[in-house]
């Protein structure tokens, strides 16, 4: 077995699309770019492609480094590169920011051809299956005609689940990881709470804060610490910080006290310093209403129909955004079409983000999972 | 043939109630297969049958293991039932030497037969007159069949076949099939005394 190591150092690349896209909404975007990455080398069948979907505050940059000085590699670094799960040496992985993001695709904060300013208010509420599309456009830009997997985890899972539904006949296997087929209410309710404090806050103005050189930092602030909470579990966040103080002792104050505390301050003002409140409305509103079972009256069963590709489906047991009984669900649909699935319910301290963790029985049924998948021509 | 087959073919030569099994079962139907363990069962028969199926398994080895060998499966609990399938959406369901550590023991055969048009139940015949012999000595059996003594054994539910037989007529179920094995040889006469393995091929009562 060859050892794993990093994929190393690698570099965005833009693609500009010229087609106007039309959106869910009735809205036309007129063009467009994507920034991504790609790691590996495609095949000359072009068979061993291998999309990743990013999930609400993710992007293109998803393994290796720009530079050997970076602190941190890519998100998902610890499953992609040469020897690791996701194996470079034999897939050639994608990496894209989906439009309306904050990292270099077309977004709220990117100029409007136009008017020459930034988008802001203006720019569309995207949904899942907007992103899909764009994302199948990158497909045909590189000159791929069908992936060998889609994969994904949380809002990515989503997305990997609607290219089965748009694009039957383009993937052959979907990896949907801590994924739901649709937001619970108290899951919108959470998106809801973490809207309205972008929103209330004094410096979003209406959304095009960029012309008055401010950024709603207070609320983009408490729509992360939000989140980040509801990303772990009660149980991890009990083993981590527990009720430990910074400094050993109660001061009276409501200054941070907590080491919980601490932390969710310094996670707030990370993202804060670093994403876009305008980004992080229309990522919360395509969870939102992501419901492929909606036109089906409720039926994910139908809405699954269409599609073909192998499946695997990971939930976390700890995971209480999106739980195990939501996975369930899709597994259910896709049995009921008698498509190919495999379902694991891993065991996971880690809550929602356990996804993202470098597990050993998570990373082995991935990787057992990806090197079953034929890459077609001569083997 | 694929390395795989030769793999499932090899190992399903030390499960001679493989064989049996697929004797109940027709080419190309669709099979679910409870408590897969490491998918072997499946395999031989999807590739001696072409049976299309998926298994469950609990535990995290034995799924790794099952999808490592290219069959489908769903990792969940039997005792919570089998809400996640559909009624009438198999053509059999196995329970392989599983019954005896099931907890929910009357459930499970219930939602077998939901969910199958048949059901295949294996299980170690308790009434096995070496079992008795043991009893008689004044120890718990510890067999072949039934290898673990009784401070660590998952077995809960041990009958003997007039149990089960007794347990099919009561739950209005049919058995279409009983086979009882010792060694592997077919065994007909007092088949609860002489027979270690119980194989059983099910369906609701008319």
């Amino acid at each position: 077995m060859s050892e794993s190591s990093s994929i190393g150092i690698v570099a965005p690349q833009i693609a500009h699309f010229t087609e106007p896209l039309p959106l869910k909404s009735g809205e036309v975007l007129p063009q467009y770019d994507l920034v991504y990455e790609t790691y590996g080398t495609l095949n000359a069948e072009k068979s061993n492609a291998v999309m990743i979907c990013h999930a609400l505050s993710g992007h293109h940059h998803v393994a290796g480094k720009y530079a050997e000085t970076d602190k941190h590699a890519g998100w998902w670094d610890n499953l992609i590169g040469p020897g690791k799960p996701l194996d470079t040496n034999r897939f050639f992985v994608i990496g894209l920011n989906n439009l309306g993001g904050c990292h270099g695709s077309t977004g709220p904060s990117s100029i409007h051809p136009q008017t020459g300013k930034p988008w802001g208010s203006a720019f569309p509420v995207l949904t899942v299956e907007d992103w899909v599309t764009s994302q199948a456009r990158l497909a045909d830009y590189l000159g791929i005609k069908q992936l060998a997997a889609i994969v994904g985890g949380s809002l990515g899972g989503m997305q990997a689940l609607q290219w089965t539904i748009s694009y039957p006949e383009r993937v052959r296997h979907a990896l949907v990881i801590a994924a739901a087929p649709n937001l619970t209410a108290q899951n919108i309710a959470f998106n809801e709470v973490a809207r309205q404090a972008i929103i209330t806050d004094p410096e979003f103005h209406g959304g095009d804060y960029y012309a008055h050189q401010v950024v709603p930092r207070r609320g983009l602030r408490i729509a992360r610490m939000l989140g980040h909470i509801t990303y772990l579990s009660d149980d991890a966040m009990g083993a981590k910080f527990g009720r430990k103080l910074r400094e050993g002792e109660i001061k009276y104050s409501f200054d941070v006290e907590f080491e919980m505390e601490s932390y969710l301050r310094y996670q707030g003002d990370k993202f804060a310093g670093e994403f876009d409140a305008n980004t992080y409305l229309r990522m919360t509103r395509a969870l939102d209403y992501f419901d492929p079972a909606l036109p089906h009256s409720g039926d994910l069963s139908r809405a699954l129909a269409p599609a073909q590709a192998d499946f695997l489906v990971i939930s976390f047991t700890s995971d209480w955004r999106f739980s195990p009984a939501r996975s369930r669900e899709i597994v259910k649909a896709l049995l009921d079409n008698e498509l190919s699935v495999s379902y694991a319910e891993v065991t996971a301290a880690h809550g929602h983000d356990a996804f993202l963790m470098q597990d050993a029985h998570y990373h082995a049924i991935l990787r057992n999972y990806l090197k079953k998948i034929k890459l077609g021509g001569p083997a | 043939m694929s390395n795989t087959s030769i793999k499932f073919a090899d190992a399903a030569k030390s499960r001679h109630d493989f064989a049996l099994i697929a004797k109940w079962i027709k080419p190309g139907a669709k099979v679910l297969d409870l408590g897969c363990g490491d998918g072997t069962l499946l395999g031989y028969l999807r590739d001696t049958l072409q049976v299309r199926g998926y298994g469950v398994e609990k535990d995290d080895a034995n799924w790794l293991a099952s999808m490592s060998n290219g069959v489908d499966v769903i990792q969940m609990d039997l005792e919570a039932g089998l809400s996640g399938f559909e009624a009438k959406s198999f053509d059999v369901v196995i329970l392989s030497q599983t019954l005896q550590a099931v907890l929910n023991t009357e459930g499970i055969v219930q939602e077998m037969l939901r969910v199958g048009h048949e059901a295949i139940v294996t299980f170690p015949n308790f009434g096995y007159w070496r079992h008795r012999f043991q009893l008689i000595a004044g120890q718990m059996p510890v067999s072949k069949n039934l290898p673990y003594q009784w401070y660590d054994t998952p077995n809960v539910h041990l009958c003997t076949i007039k149990d089960f037989d007794e347990f099919c007529i009561n739950h209005h179920i049919e058995v279409m099939e009983r086979l009882v094995l010792t060694e592997q040889e077919p065994i007909h006469m007092m088949p609860n005394l002489r027979g270690s393995l119980a194989m059983y091929h099910l369906k609701p009562a008319e």
